[in-house]
């Protein structure tokens, strides 16, 4: 099967007052047609920067270099004019705050109509707003020919991130790049948001990088998933093998710290000790050596690469001696 | 023994402007007759959605703002109705931490000088009050060398542990918690999490906590109180109201908590609520969950289901309360008494 993204060697930095920044570190990342990738990690880890980067929308002073290829074509480095064709036609992206992604003084429709003429010039507007209003229907938003009079203030979040999501599909992406597309929302409105996504993906057939900070919510929409830590991916694999059989202590730590719902002990959570570090003064050797319950002393001088491990990639020198671990 | 905190029947209601001088104001019914009780020692948590009520709560206990109606008795003082100078002596015994550690604390001030602030304000810094500090900080698993460092040099975790160790410099007796661990990363949730867990073991203070993430509160909570649009739709103890969660809206609630197992993700039924809340300006009448519920009936819209025991051992506002432990599809599969969810009643379950 040919990949529809193919992410290689992806290196960031960015120019700051108090030195170069390495938010991506070389990072590999590969999304098959029709599949859902989900990208962990928390705040700094750089899986939003991977994905701004894939899009070309990182500001002007960062470093980019490495590979983005879409169906086999080179993005780094390609004219802003052809970046501007691809994206939100063949790759589409939606962010966390629907709100703020959206034009406050701009009817609903008229903005999807916009993304459709943008690319579709061809396409009359009088069809493009027959189209926006089933698209809105598509995504759930109740009597979707009025609504699409209306402004996002008089939606509410979840009718918002809908909205973004009829936006982003409009064009019929091959790719579409979720960037924490629940976090500002409710747990139940989350749950429609995720329904809705597993429509999309079935109807529409399109590949998801689905990024976010929630285990549970990549558990249930994801086919593989990555792990990210400063700037690196240190885990990847399939979601059952990741979820089950992690060889890296980081995700190990962090689906430990998960509290779950069938947790009925009154007990102390396991927790990952320290914090996340700085961009600026990364650790020498594995970044994680100085959280890492298992760290040697040659953690802190070499740098693991992500290697095969027992039915995953882990970046880690002790990865085989880890074993599998049982999940809760 | 009388409880620590008793709240009862408290009800806020916000002016939404409109109209000159608020003549016509239109009012949001933001807390509408919540009660409950907290017991010395013990965690109560308030779970819901946005604009549940469950802030504005924390913010009426702590006599932060006056109420529209209704009684919060700590310790037989009514907080909402106490004179400025009796709330101040309350407020030594009643504290809080807020949400966002960095917007609460002052990023001119030192983290020492934060967390000696209070006790600056009741007079206690004087005696005794740099070696409290330092003391307050290694409670809190913080190096008491640090006391000089701003607020920028910590992380995000440390700064939540900064916040816990200021509202403790008091030695309060409870402790109002808002959303205290929502803004941190996964891996220093936990962190922070067994630090409250701890501090309570050993301090014996009582906790109001306040999440919407439903597992943090079955892990720390002893009591659970469920809100929907300002109600209180089930309360009890953790275990009832997690392995017999009866009103419609918590088994809602539950269903919808992603866990992180793919497997049993895929596989279980989901039940998927339609529509967003209502507007908190116009509730619906009768149950107010009704316009989102599979269960409603004429009835529902008419009369207001009351807060009371309907056979699951706790209190639950619905009418057609049933108990449903399998709700999460997680739960204990030994349990054969589960009455089947009503999936012939139009629900919208996800495969």
């Amino acid at each position: 099967m040919t990949p529809v993204l193919e992410i290689a060697g992806l290196e960031v930095t960015f120019p700051t007052q108090e030195g170069p920044v390495a938010a991506v570190r070389g990072v590999d990342l590969t999304l098959e047609a029709r599949k859902v990738l989900g990208v962990v990690g928390e705040s700094g880890s750089g899986k939003t920067v991977t994905m701004l980067a894939t899009l070309g929308l990182l500001p002007a002073g960062a470093e980019v270099s490495g590979s983005v290829k879409y169906r086999g074509r080179e993005l780094v480095g390609l004219a802003p004019r052809e970046l501007r064709k691809l994206r939100g036609a063949a790759v589409a992206m939606i962010f966390q705050d629907p709100k703020t992604s959206l034009n406050p003084v701009q009817p609903i429709g008229h903005q999807i109509v916009e993304g459709i003429r943008i690319h579709h010039p061809d396409v009359g507007r009088k069809e493009a707003a027959k189209r926006a209003v089933e698209l809105l229907a598509l995504v759930g938003i109740p009597q979707p020919d009025r609504r699409a009079r209306d402004y996002p203030h008089q939606f509410s979040g979840g009718m918002c991130q809908r909205a973004m999501i009829a936006m982003a599909v409009a064009n019929d992406p091959d790719v579409l790049i979720a960037d924490e597309p629940t976090t500002a929302l409710d747990v139940t409105i989350q749950a429609q948001i995720l329904d809705l996504l597993r429509d999309i993906r079935e109807e529409k057939g399109v590949a998801i990088v689905l990024i976010s900070h929630d285990l549970g919510v990549v558990a249930g929409l994801a086919d593989d998933v990555a792990v990210m830590y400063a700037g690196r991916v240190v885990e990847k694999g399939s979601v059952d093998a990741v979820y089950t059989q992690a060889r890296h202590p980081y995700t190990r730590g962090l689906l430990a710290s998960v509290p779950r719902l069938t947790d009925t002990r009154h007990g102390p959570l396991q927790s990952i000790g320290g914090g996340a570090p700085s961009l600026l003064h990364l650790p020498g050797g594995c970044a994680f050596h100085p959280r890492c319950p298992h760290a040697r002393p040659n953690c802190q001088v070499d740098d693991p690469r992500l290697r095969p491990v027992a039915g995953v990639e882990a970046a880690c020198h002790y990865a085989e001696e880890l074993g599998p671990v049982a999940s809760k | 023994m009388t409880p620590l905190l008793a709240v009862e029947d408290l009800v806020k209601h916000f002016p939404a402007g409109g109209g000159l001088f608020g003549r016509h104001a239109r009012q949001v019914h933001a807390v509408c007759g919540v009660s409950f009780e907290v017991g010395r020692g013990e965690t109560l948590g308030i779970v819901g959605e946005s604009g549940c009520g469950k802030s504005t709560t924390a913010r009426l206990v702590l006599g932060l703002m006056p109420a529209t109606s209704g009684t919060a008795r700590f310790d037989d003082v009514d907080v909402l109705t106490a004179k400025p100078k009796a709330l101040r002596a309350l407020r030594r015994r009643l504290q809080m931490v807020a949400q966002d550690p960095y917007a609460s604390l002052d990023p001119q001030m030192t983290v020492g000088a934060s967390i000696a602030e209070p006790l600056r304000i009741h007079g206690l810094y004087r005696k005794g009050g740099k070696d409290r500090v330092r003391e307050l900080m290694t409670l809190v698993e913080l190096d008491p060398d640090h006391v000089t460092r701003y607020p920028h040099q910590f992380s995000g975790g440390q700064r939540q542990r900064v916040g816990i160790a200021r509202a403790l410099a008091l030695q309060p007796e409870l402790l109002v918690l808002d959303e205290p661990i929502s803004s941190l990363d996964v891996s220093i949730q936990a962190g922070v999490i067994n630090l409250l867990a701890d501090l309570q073991e050993r301090l014996g203070v009582a906790y109001v906590f306040i999440a919407h993430d439903l597992s943090v509160i079955r892990l720390i909570s002893h009591k659970v109180v469920v809100m929907y649009l300002g109600k209180v739709v089930e309360s009890g103890l953790r275990d009832d109201v997690f392995d017999r969660p009866s009103h419609p809206y918590t088994q809602a609630l539950l269903s919808a908590m992603p866990s992180a197992n793919p497997v049993a993700e895929r596989a279980r039924a989901r039940i998927l609520l339609p529509g967003d809340v209502p507007s908190p300006l116009d509730p619906p009448s009768g149950c107010r969950f009704r316009t989102r519920c599979w269960k409603a009936q004429d009835v529902c819209a008419v009369e207001e289901p009351a807060l009371v025991d309907r056979g699951q051992g706790h209190p639950v506002a619905c009418h057609f309360a049933e108990a449903a432990p399998q709700v999460s599809g997680l739960a204990d599969p030994a349990r054969q008494d589960a009455p089947d969810l009503p999936n012939a009643a139009g629900l919208p379950f996800a495969p």
